[in-house]
């Protein structure tokens, strides 16, 4: 974002229009988030490799193992994450056009909806757990090897999944935070521009001209003059840097639920 | 300051999110669904291929990626590529053992 603010300092003799500007690269954000996003892609990839392979050694093992699964419990997980990417799409959508709070409103049912599925992960593990069926443990020991590998597999990968659910929804929570707090940025006066102040000094002076504040002599040492520009928490104020995090967040939490897309039938619908 | 554009938003309407949710789920109907037939080596493929119909959804409305500009479809394609010679090579090895 490259917003400008224009302001002229009354010096002497004339005035002297200057530049602040804060540096913003949208693009190279998104860029940024998306390499992540290929280094997350390469790791679930490998799991899946492993997974394929393991399955094409043992067809009939996987699938007498995956019976072991919950399939409604795996259907409604799908329906959590599938509505919370919705709700996602839309509380970007939302901020996108400025409506604050309504967009908050989004963020947070989609939070929500990363606890469902955490709470439903945890039903369904402790049901397996109770059954003595997870790694190492000495009823999934004399299951035959290919049945070993599949929940050896099922563990480590909605695992794995179910750690980024957990990441996704605080990096949501930071972002909730970030849209709820008042907003607050730095402008920076434009560095190339700042000998030309070299000996002035800045004032705040109400608007009879009375003086509230002066500043030290600018001079060579200072190669930074900046304006901290805050406003309330309400709903016209809005950060419009917030737009890209919130973005680059989704994209996160979009990445998840693609990544259960490919969990859900090649663990639940082989039965 | 060629940074600016990407401020640009291309706005995507409310409906068509959720159209796409509607499609998502679906297709998740579908999936369940088609995995209570026993189709055997058939069904595999279909759940593979409903899972990608979905990614392309997700990947082109929520992650906005048919709106991006061609430099993010090219370095999904390089990247989806790479994984793709991963699969190839690991099982012209485990094939042919």
């Amino acid at each position: 974002m490259d917003t400008r603010v224009t302001m002229d300092i009354d010096g002497s003799p004339g005035t002297a229009e200057v530049v602040f500007h804060e540096h913003h690269d949208y693009t190279g954000g998104k860029i940024g988030m998306w390499l992540f996003l290929f280094t997350e892609l390469l790791l679930f990839g490998g799991m899946f490799i492993l997974y394929a392979v393991y399955r094409s050694k043992h067809p009939q093992e996987f699938h007498q193992a995956a019976m072991e699964l919950n399939t409604l419990l795996g259907t409604i997980n799908t329906i959590v994450l599938l509505t919370s990417s919705l709700t996602m799409a839309l509380s970007i959508a939302l901020l996108q056009r400025g409506k604050k709070w309504p967009s908050l409103g989004f963020l947070s049912l989609t939070i929500l909806c990363a606890l469902a599925f955490l709470v439903n992960k945890y039903l369904e593990w402790s049901a397996k757990i109770h059954h003595g069926i997870y790694p190492d443990s000495q009823e999934l020991l004399n299951f035959d090897k290919g049945e070993v590998l599949f929940f050896g597999l099922y563990y480590s990968m909605t695992g794995l999944h179910g750690l980024h659910v957990l990441v996704g929804g605080i990096i949501l929570s930071v972002m909730a935070y970030f849209i709820a707090k008042k907003p607050k940025s730095r402008f920076h006066f434009v560095p190339d521009r700042l000998k030309d102040l070299q000996g002035s000094k800045l004032i705040l002076a109400s608007q009879e001209g009375k003086e509230l504040w002066r500043g030290a002599t600018i001079d060579e040492s200072v190669d930074q003059i900046s304006i901290i520009v805050k406003k309330p928490a309400t709903e016209k104020y809005l950060d419009r840097r917030n737009i890209g995090k919130l973005e680059n967040s989704g994209l996160y939490w979009h990445l998840v639920d693609v990544i259960w897309i490919f969990l859900f039938p090649l663990f639940y619908l082989i039965t | 300051m060629t940074h600016d554009h990407g401020e640009e938003h291309h706005l995507v309407s409310y409906g068509t999110y959720i159209m796409v949710w509607l499609a998502l789920l679906a297709f998740t109907g579908l999936t369940v669904t088609v995995a209570g037939f026993n189709l055997r080596q058939v069904s595999v493929f279909v759940a593979l291929l409903v899972a990608t119909c979905k990614t392309f959804l997700v990947l082109n409305y929520f992650m906005h990626l048919k709106y991006e500009q061609s430099i993010f479809k090219i370095m999904i394609f390089v990247t989806v590529s790479i994984l793709a010679v991963f699969i190839v090579l690991t099982f012209f090895d485990v094939s042919f053992r």
